[in-house]
């Protein structure tokens, strides 16, 4: 089927968020913008404005009635996603490149950058998923990232540990309570950023990408390893397919290096892999840039793809995906479907 | 604790007791003592004179003095002849020469030389008579050299026998550092025999019969082979930069671009003589260097002073077909021909032929009709010179007799190639009008396995031909032409690839050759025709607009077009495929299979390799990172004799149908194996999900918390936009129109 173009935006996208239900697309850009769509047809709801710097990173609250997000002008800020009002501004020393709610929105993480001095930190916010009330200004907690800075960071399965992918590569997991580093352990190649963390539905395990053209699944509890996607560009986002046992990764020629190679050199691909057989089984073409983050559908419908280029590619899964299955996923599906007969 | 001035002792101050006599410093002053220059380098030792009295004595020196001149300057002078008590010479004069270079030519060139019927003279350097003649020097009893007992070899054809009895073919990849060996297995992952990392500097390299493969170092050459992958020789040619073997592995030749410079303290192969030259002859079986030569300066091109004489011409010593000579171009003047193994020059002279450009050795050894005399041929050209011709010559060795020659006017290049039988010289010839405003191009074709080794005149082509490949061991060429001169322009001119073949003829006899097809408005450049003949690979290589690869069968099986029925061709393209950014091609030895990679020496773009079979049907595909080589190994040639592979031939069907069988099993078993490795993932993925949810359950029910995070918030939030309870809620029906024109259309009615 054909995607939906979202052209909404004037620079390169940086992450797109579905809400829970799926049936909206939060996106934020370069350009200071955060747009809301229609997840089944592309009509534009709104725009949330404010922001002084690109915006990095969005998240949106298990209700769909708040939305936080994280900008170069060195704010988090938390908006009303139905009148689209700025209800609380925090600020920080540096941009904040990521942020994330736990699973019942009580509290939100952010990561700030490592700049001017200041060591990259994983901060901690109290929220009340409410329009009318007053937030807390005072940071619960402050995760000091002194080896190397986080680049991405979230909240486990009944945010019992928090989980950050550093610059160099290694993966750590912190008690979500106290903010003790538990574990740290390199995953991918040494020196090649992670670029990108994204939860099963459940939050027991995750998804990494990363420069050194790998993804790698890993498991919530003691971070092993569980699965491992290697692909041939650096990857810039990895998300996990719900309903599905699929993953899509999205990557491309770095930014810089672009203008100097052909459109088919870029690899400006989102690639399909089996999630337990490591398989690729598809690519879908379209964006002219490098794909900077990739979304999937929390109702398993589709996805969501934000380009280099400034564009959301939004697509609905056809009737081949649901069908594909490997022989011996059909045998097993068969199996179940006798015993329970 | 550490020494301070408060409590040294007092025999740590006592420096002055010190007896110097006392230490024994002998070991360090025969280590660091100045080696004075001897002087005596410029002096030499005759021996073996003949007894003379002090009458006969400066007519001796005076005949000794003709010999002595022959390799530098002497005067009556600098020969001391000492005399014995009894007024006879003691056999034996000092000589002083007036460099030490040519005193060392002189130990070089005379010794050993008869001086009369009786006499033999025997010349050293006076400072290796010192050195090795005083007492003591040389131990007085012989011992006998141990010999080392004899040790079996490894097997170096050992790679012809395939453990799977698939009869693979192995290749060579060098990606990164590593350079690797694999066996071939066609759709699947390469199976891997040896991989190392910096195996070689620069490339590495099979000799022709696959026997070693070739690394190449700053310090040399190293040849590896056997099972085992050993070293098993060294050719130690300092900076190094190019190797060509011989092409029955007897002999190489290696050549560096920075001449030789033989240090002060020796070189373990190479001597002195070798100092200053730039390519080296090397015998194979003793690693030991056989002949040096300097490199020579190329004339520039007379005409035109724009066009810069090319870099080196390499291969600059081309080997005849049985390894029994090696010859060397002196463009302009003449063809030195050397022989082998003793490296002299044939004849003791250089083949003169004056303007000589090119010349090119039969790739096999010739069998004319009619000469039943050993011989090797060799084709050259030489321009126009005046008011003489162009002429291309075709030359005998050892008899130095020109078998054929041809006259050509108006020629404004030559090229020469050989099918590699030496059945037929292609001579590819570039005319200019009179005007030099036109160009054509004709091919002259010399039968050269025919009686008098006629010549034909294929065809004049207005195009410039930019290509010419004959088929292996068959008689049909493909070339390729384009309409205007590749020059400085941004995007390659279209070309077009023409396929000849001869006509049919009665009995045994090849007809004439004729025109088969040509395929117009194509971007190839390059052909690679089959080891094996037959198939032909027509591909655009290392452009960067088109990669395109077109597939021919010239004997296709199916039906003949009715205007090519007197041809000995069906051409058929049988498939074209596409390697964007491909930088070269190679059949593998048994003609089954096409390499094609992009290296990374050319560019950094999606650098890999890809596999087809014959057909051009793709196989497999990989993109490494920093892919620079690939080459297959190559084979021996068979040991059937004609029958025995006329009997295979006969019973193909037979055969294939053993190893299809296989070919089925094999996969079918590979494919059980990939299923039960995917039911064994799947499984643990099920259990590790299944105990994680289980967990999670569990420790939601210990913190006291509800099975599902929101369901209560959303309740919540449900109940606050919810007006009122028990008022009926209006359901609003939201109805969406979509209209999308598929296709407009306008008509015109009347």
């Amino acid at each position: 089927m054909r995607p939906i173009l979202l052209a909404g935006h004037e620079r390169a996208l940086t992450q797109i968020k579905y809400n829970p239900d799926g049936d909206l697309i939060f996106s934020v850009s370069k350009d200071q913008q955060i747009c809301v769509w229609f997840a089944h047809n592309g009509e534009r709801l709104g725009t949330y404005r404010g922001h002084q710097g690109a915006i990095w990173t969005i998240d949106v609250d298990p209700t769909s009635t708040i939305l936080a997000s994280g900008s170069a002008d060195n704010t988090i800020r938390l908006w009303d996603i139905k009148t689209g009002k700025c209800l609380k501004t925090w600020d920080f020393p540096t941009a904040v490149k990521r942020v994330e709610f736990n699973e019942d929105g009580t509290k939100l993480l952010g990561v700030t950058e490592k700049r001017m001095g200041h060591l990259g930190t994983i901060v901690v916010l109290d929220i009340e998923i409410d329009v009318e009330a007053e937030q807390s200004d005072e940071k619960v907690m402050t995760i000091v990232c002194d080896e190397s800075k986080a680049t991405v960071a979230g909240w486990s399965y009944l945010s019992k540990y928090i989980i950050a992918g550093h610059e160099d590569g290694s993966v750590s997991q912190y008690d979500g309570k106290t903010g003790d580093l538990l574990y740290n352990i390199p995953i991918h190649e040494l020196n090649q950023p992670i670029t990108d963390l994204q939860w099963s539905q459940d939050r027991t395990y995750f998804i990494t990408a990363s420069k050194d053209k790998t993804s790698k699944l890993i498991s919530a509890k003691d971070l092993e390893v569980l699965k491992s996607y290697t692909a041939d560009t650096p990857l810039n986002s990895a998300a996990i397919t719900p309903k599905k046992d699929f993953v899509i990764l999205g990557g491309g020629q770095a930014a810089m290096d672009v203008t100097t190679t052909a459109a088919r050199q870029g690899k400006f691909e989102a690639r399909f892999y089996h999630k337990i057989f490591e398989d690729e089984i598809g690519r879908v073409r379209g964006h002219f840039g490098p794909l900077n983050t990739v979304a999937a559908d929390p109702t398993g419908k589709g996805y969501a793809s934000g380009g280099e280029d400034g564009y959301v590619r939004v697509h609905a899964f056809d009737k081949g995906y649901y069908d594909f299955l490997y022989e011996v996923e059909r045998e097993r599906q068969n199996r179940l479907a006798a015993a329970s007969a | 604790m550490a020494p301070s001035f408060d409590h040294l002792r007092d025999e740590d101050l006592d420096e002055e007791d010190f007896d110097m006599d006392e230490v024994d410093i002998s070991d360090l002053r025969e280590k660091y003592e100045v080696q004075l220059e001897q002087g005596y380098d410029t002096f030499v030792v005759v021996d073996g004179l003949p007894e003379v009295n002090a009458d006969q004595k400066p007519k001796l020196v005076k005949f000794l003095l003709k010999k002595l001149n022959s390799v530098g300057r002497v005067s009556e002078d600098s020969v001391y002849m000492p005399m014995g008590d009894n007024g006879l010479s003691l056999r034996f004069a000092f000589v002083e020469y007036s460099s030490p270079a040519e005193a060392a030519a002189a130990v070089r060139q005379l010794d050993f030389t008869p001086l009369d019927k009786k006499h033999t003279l025997r010349v050293n350097k006076m400072t290796d008579v010192d050195r090795y003649g005083r007492e003591g020097r040389i131990e007085e009893e012989y011992t006998a050299p141990k010999i080392e007992e004899f040790q079996e070899k490894e097997h170096l054809r050992s790679f012809m026998a395939d453990p799977s009895e698939r009869g693979r073919d192995q290749f060579v990849m060098f990606r990164g550092e590593t350079v690797g060996v694999f066996w071939n297995n066609e759709k699947d992952q390469p199976e891997n025999i040896v991989d190392r990392q910096q195996w070689t500097e620069t490339f590495v390299q099979w000799s022709p019969q696959g026997t070693y493969l070739t690394s190449v170092h700053a310090q040399g050459v190293l040849l590896w082979g056997g099972a085992s992958w050993a070293r098993l020789r060294r050719f130690p040619h300092p900076f190094v930069n190019l190797v060509a073997f011989s092409p029955n592995e007897k002999y190489m030749v290696t050549w560096s671009n920075r001449p030789i410079s033989i240090p002060d303290s020796g070189h373990p192969a190479l001597s002195l003589d070798d100092d200053g030259k730039n390519y080296v002859i090397w015998d194979l079986e003793t690693s030991k260097p056989l002949r040096s030569f300097a490199q020579q300066d190329t004339p520039a091109t007379g005409d035109d002073p724009a066009k810069k004489p090319a870099k080196f011409p390499w291969p600059a010593f081309k080997w005849s077909a049985d390894d029994k000579y090696v010859a060397r171009l002196n463009q302009g003047t003449s063809i030195s021909v050397y022989e082998l193994p003793k490296m002299n020059l044939m004849d003791k002279t250089a083949i003169k032929i004056e303007g000589v450009m090119d010349f090119e050795w039969a790739p096999a050894t010739p069998r004319r009709d009619g000469v039943k005399t050993y011989e090797q041929l060799f084709c050259f050209w030489t321009p126009e010179i005046g008011s003489n011709p162009a002429r291309v010559g075709l030359m005998s060795i050892p008899s130095k007799q020109i078998v054929r020659s041809l006259n050509l006017f108006s020629v404004s290049d030559v090229k020469l190639h050989w099918q590699s039988d030496s059945a037929y010289i292609c001579v590819k010839v570039d005319r200019h009008s009179k005007s030099k405003k036109s160009q054509a191009t004709t091919l002259e074709i010399f039968r050269v396995k025919e009686k008098g080794v006629p010549v034909e005149v294929v065809d004049t082509i207005k195009d410039t031909v930019i290509n010419f490949a004959w088929e292996p061991k068959g008689d049909r060429f493909v070339i390729i032409t384009t309409p205007e001169p590749v020059g400085a322009v941004a995007v390659a001119p279209k070309t077009s690839v023409a396929f000849f073949c001869p006509e049919k003829a009665k009995g045994n006899a090849i007809g004439n050759f004729k025109h088969l097809r040509t395929l117009d408005k194509k971007n190839s450049n390059a052909i690679y025709w089959s080891p094996k003949g037959r198939f032909v690979v027509v591909a655009a290589i290392a452009n960067t607009q088109s990669s395109d690869l077109d597939f021919f069968d010239v004997d296709f099986e199916g039906e003949k077009p009715e205007g090519e029925k007197d041809l000995t061709a069906n051409l058929q393209l049988m498939n074209t495929s596409e390697h964007y950014g491909m930088t070269d091609i190679e059949w593998d030895p048994s003609g089954r299979y096409v390499a094609t990679w992009a290296s990374s020496w050319k560019h950094a773009m999606e650098n890999g390799y890809h596999l087809y079979d014959f057909r051009g049907e793709l196989l497999r595909e990989e993109a490494i990172e920093k892919f620079k080589q690939w080459s297959w190994r190559p084979r021996p040639a068979t040991l059937l004799t004609k029958e025995e592979q006329k009997q295979i031939r006969k019973n193909l069907r037979e055969y294939s149908r053993v190893f299809e069988q296989e070919d089925a099993d094999r996969i079918s078993s590979a494919d059980v194996a990939v299923v039960e490795a995917r039911r064994r993932l799947l499984l643990e993925w099920v259990t590790w999900r299944e105990s994680m949810e289980e967990e999670l359950v569990e420790d939601r029910a210990a913190l006291g918390l509800p099975e599902d995070p929101v369901a209560e918030l959303l309740r919540q939030k449900t109940a606050a936009i919810t007006p009122a309870a028990g008022e009926e809620q209006e359901e609003q029906v939201v109805e969406e129109i979509m209209e999308e024109v598929l296709e407009e259309s306008e008509e015109i009615v009347n």
